[in-house]
């Protein structure tokens, strides 16, 4: 198939960027959307001019480096995705495709498709753990967990890391991937124990990195290739008010969750 | 010729770790905040090490090239980690991991560093569990295993197909706990080019910053690499698309042995290969052959006519269906060690029963297990698997077989090191896939996740101590010491010297050529001539590249062509060397087939008398053959016995 790209190109950090035109022939339907971005680089190599950059290192939907806003949606028009996922047969011969970078304060532009996610690492560096060292520890069956609550774990500790969730919100926030993150400790006996401080440090956090609000529009939730429901918000709404309400020390220490 | 210490602890095997541990060289509190080591990688050899030795008090400096720690690839690892716990009651056991592990990789591995291994293995799991890693649990709320290849017992924990993720984030929580503490300090999006050694012993690396393109000196007591393995040699693989060979290999040309390189996993199960723009293989995990079945058609013309499109894998009956491995393996069925797989699906392909467009693939059928289990087990089993297959080959594996072959995967060989995880250069550490390792000639299912997570949590953080316990009076260290600007200056020359090529051939163009001469002559079947071939075309290649490959942009900025250069250039020159020290092991041993020495039916032929060896490879210089080193592998406590999954 044949196609019209519109890829944002920007130089760096500091330039002004602009959207600019290409053409890509004989595309393969069974090629993947990074395959055809390779195409296209080493067409523009060959004719000495720079290459798009973008991020990408797994291709295979896992490590959250993708990150192309492709025709108004984060990872594309398909659903529960990754970049590095979406395949050509998604596309017909002679569309025209608008490739974006992520668009979030917090993240900004380093080159042409490239962000800065560090926010994301400094929103788990504030909280995103549970607070054991190496080595004497109790037998890994010693605590029993209800499956159901280990599942709704694995559900929320799904999340990639990818920031799709906050380049769709208008509000660039950072709730969705926050949310996962506290629900899936949150979940867990393990977990309870710091739930209090650890919800209070990481929302504080996303306020630090400049992460807006949550409007409950829900885009997060649709635009999320992992499918991280926005549950997790509400499950995490619920952390804040009781640990505000509550003294920092949590008392709760079921295996239950909320 | 030099002499190797693997500094084996004396005693009977349940016993060495034990000793080691109770007799080892410390460091007390006060020093250890004293005393910085580097990181490279964090992946779960990396990030564990990283965490670990910063709770214990050393200043830590963590690097990846990508933008986050969380991103290495040990994230995309699927189906699970070994652990002997016993919780099934099914007879597993320390001893039994050690021996079929030591089995599994055909008696190439240490003894004494597998048994610490299997040792480890349960200390792993509580770990992770405290961490808040949430492993898949049956109804009463304990934890569920599942079975793996190469064993009889169902070892293997696992977090849906999603477990190397969340035992990396689980190593990465811990990480970033030790960020906020102040004892780690991150670099991300930084590319190891070179190691500083000082009076021989490492003291520090060249770093690229791929934001800005500053070279770095960066210094320290100690260095660790634990930066992955290099399948990516080849091309194509499961391997991330940066997994690259740059650290370990400028380490080797530094002086650290490189062990058993030849030694490469060939996965059974991968996504065949489907058109010529395809940039990387995508791993469908091996749990899959607990519930999924292998099979081509028993008659070639069905074969034929299922390649052209006239017929559909649905429509074979039963009885014209050849399940190969069930039919030769029938002690271990479809769940015989990965090698043994390999082979014999490319056997069945080069045969001509081979199935898909290209004849190179064969089918793993889950209707047996759906018709007994249903479909909502299975989907909660390898739900995103089958939604990834979906994604990649448009069809759906719950009505249709899936497609699969081998792939390269994953890299025994590695740097060599020592019982404490050092390599030849004092104050030089490889640990997780990058050194050489416990896995011999193969590794066996869920073992690397292990692997990695033994040497950064349990092994390193030990074994580390006895080296840095007589540095504690050596100061810390200048990044200005002329060693480190000649490095340096190295370093930069090296990158300038690809951007003044300015030929006319592109970074993959290259890459994708040395990957078939690795395929072809360098796979899963290998044989004297196609070596001695692949080492001569290898080097003209290497010629080729470094007169014509095209680079654009500078160096000053974010230039990823010239980032595909660097690690292109090392892989050009690793790639010789695993095809020498395959020419040089005249035998057959684990993923290491060569075609001259096999039994009559087929399987690998070892050659115990003349190879129950490591070896380790010493750079003699630019222009100079390596040479080759050999730790003698002694069996005190194992029989070795020829490999038997009938
Ligand atoms: C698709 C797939 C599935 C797998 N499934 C399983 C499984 O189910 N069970 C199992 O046991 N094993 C599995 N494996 C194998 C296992 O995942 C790996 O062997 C293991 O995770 C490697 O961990 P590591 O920490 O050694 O390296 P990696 O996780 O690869 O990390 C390497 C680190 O080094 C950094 N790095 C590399 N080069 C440089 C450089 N030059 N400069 C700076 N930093 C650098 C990277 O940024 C990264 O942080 C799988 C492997 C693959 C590819
Ligand atoms: S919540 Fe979803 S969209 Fe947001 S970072 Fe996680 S995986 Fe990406
Ligand atoms: S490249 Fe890893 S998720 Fe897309």
């Amino acid at each position: 198939m044949n196609l019209t790209l519109k890829i944002w190109r920007q130089k760096n950090a500091t330039s002004k960027g602009r959207f600019v035109t290409y053409q890509v022939n004989d595309i393969s339907t069974s090629s993947s959307f990074l395959e055809m971005m390779d195409v296209l680089n080493e067409s523009l190599v060959i004719k000495g001019e720079d290459p798009v950059a973008f991020d990408h290192d797994c291709r295979e939907g896992i490590c959250g480096a993708c990150s192309m806003y492709i025709n108004g949606h984060p990872h594309g028009p398909d659903k529960a995705v990754t970049t590095c996922q979406l395949h050509m047969r998604k596309f017909k011969d002679g569309d025209t495709i608008v490739i974006e970078p992520w668009r979030a304060r917090p993240f900004p532009v380093l080159k042409d498709l490239i962000v800065d996610r560090t926010a994301f690492d400094k929103i788990i560096q504030a909280g995103g753990y549970i607070s054991v060292n190496t080595g004497g520890i109790p037998d890994a069956n010693a605590i029993p967990i209800p499956k159901v609550n280990a599942d709704l774990s694995m559900d929320a500790a799904a999340c990639i890391g990818c920031g799709a969730c906050v380049a769709a919100c208008k509000n660039a926030s950072a709730m969705l991937f926050a949310s996962a993150k506290v629900s899936q400790f949150a979940l867990l006996p393990q977990g309870r124990i710091e739930a209090s401080e650890r919800v209070q440090a990481m929302v504080a956090e996303m306020d630090k990195q400049g992460f807006g609000n949550c409007t409950n529009t829900g885009a997060c939730e649709a635009e999320c290739p992992k499918e991280i429901s926005i549950s997790n918000i509400a499950r995490m709404n619920r952390e804040f008010l009781s640990a505000k309400v509550c003294a920092p020390k949590v008392k709760e220490q079921s295996g239950g969750g909320i | 010729m030099a002499e190797l210490n693997s500094k084996i602890p004396k005693g009977p095997l349940p016993q060495k770790w034990t000793d080691y541990k109770a007799h080892t060289n410390l460091v007390n509190p006060a020093n250890k905040r004293r005393l910085e080591i580097i990181v490279v990688g964090t992946g779960l050899a990396g990030a564990s090490a990283a965490a670990s030795l910063a709770e214990l008090g050393f200043k830590v400096k963590n690097y990846c090239y990508q933008d986050s720690p969380r991103r290495a690839h040990s994230i995309a690892a699927q189906g699970g980690i070994n652990a002997a716990k016993n919780y099934q009651n099914d007879g597993d056991s320390v001893y039994r991991l050690f021996y079929d592990t030591i089995k599994g990789g055909d008696y190439r591995a240490r003894e004494a560093n597998v048994h610490r291994l299997a040792e480890v293995s349960n200390s792993i799991i509580d770990q992770c569990v405290a961490q808040g890693v949430p492993f898949a649990r049956e109804y009463g709320g304990l934890l569920d295993n599942r079975s793996f290849g190469g064993a009889q017992v169902s070892r293997t924990f696992y977090a849906r197909g999603q477990t190397g993720q969340q035992l990396l984030l689980g190593a990465y929580s811990a990480l970033s706990r030790q960020v906020k503490k102040g004892n780690v300090e991150l670099f991300a999006r930084h590319e190891m080019l070179d190691v500083v050694v000082v009076e021989g012993r490492a003291r520090g690396i060249i770093v690229r910053n791929l934001v800005t393109g500053a070279i770095e000196r960066h210094a320290a007591h100690a260095v660790v690499l634990a930066t992955g393995g290099y399948g990516n040699v080849f091309f194509l693989s499961t391997n991330a698309m940066g997994s690259n060979a740059t650290a370990i290999w400028k380490a080797h040309k530094r002086g650290a042995y490189f062990g058993n390189p030849c030694f490469t996993q060939i996965h059974p199960t991968c996504i065949p290969v489907h058109g010529d723009f395809q940039s990387k293989l995508t791993l469908m995990s091996e749990s899959l052959r607990n519930d999924g079945r292998i099979w081509v058609p028993k008659k070639k013309e069905d074969a034929e006519n299922i390649r052209h499109g006239k017929l559909l894998p649905t429509q074979i009956a039963e009885e014209d269906r050849d399940y190969y491995l069930e039919r030769r393996y029938p002690a271990f069925g479809n769940l015989v060690p990965r090698d043994v797989a390999s082979r014999a699906a490319k056997e069945r392909c080069d045969a001509g029963f081979g199935v898909g467009e290209t004849g190179l693939a064969v089918y793993l059928d889950f209707s047996d297990s759906i018709n007994r289990l249903g479909k909502g087990v299975i989907e909660s089993r390898y739900g995103n698997l089958f939604q990834m297959y979906e994604k990649i080959v448009d069809e759906n594996p719950y009505k249709t077989p899936m497609m699969i072959y081998p792939a390269v995967h994953y890299t025994m060989g590695g740097l060599w090191v020592d019982y404490e995880l050092m390599t030849t250069v004092p104050g030089l550490f490889a640990i997780g896939e990058a050194n050489f390792s416990d896995h011999g000639a193969n590794r066996l299912g869920a073992s690397a996740l292990m692997q990695g997570l033994a040497d950064g949590y349990f092994v390193l953080p030990y074994t580390i101590q006895n080296y840095l316990s007589d540095q504690i009076r050596v100061p810390k260290f200048s990044p200005d010491l002329p060693e480190f600007i000649q490095t340096e200056k190295e370093a930069t020359g090296r990158l300038q010297r690809l951007l003044n090529i300015k030929g006319n051939q592109t970074v993959d163009s290259f890459h994708k050529r040395l990957g078939l001469i690795m395929w072809d002559n360098v796979g899963m079947g290998r044989n004297e001539a196609g070596l001695k071939k692949a080492i001569v075309e290898i080097a003209k290649l290497r010629e080729e590249f470094w007169k014509d490959v095209k680079i654009p942009g500078t160096n000053n900025e974010i230039n990823p062509e010239l980032e595909k250069a660097g690690r292109v250039a090392d892989f050009l020159e690793l790639g010789e060397l695993m095809a020498r020290d395959a020419l040089n092991r005249n035998e057959s041993c684990g993923g290491h087939f060569r075609e001259e020495y096999q039994t009559p039916e087929g399987e690998a032929l070892r050659n115990d008398e003349e190879f129950k060896y490591a070896a380790a490879w010493e750079y003699t210089g630019e222009n100079s053959e390596p040479e080759l080193n050999r730790e003698a592998l002694d069996y005190e406590f194992v029989e070795v016995k020829q490999r038997n999954y009938k």
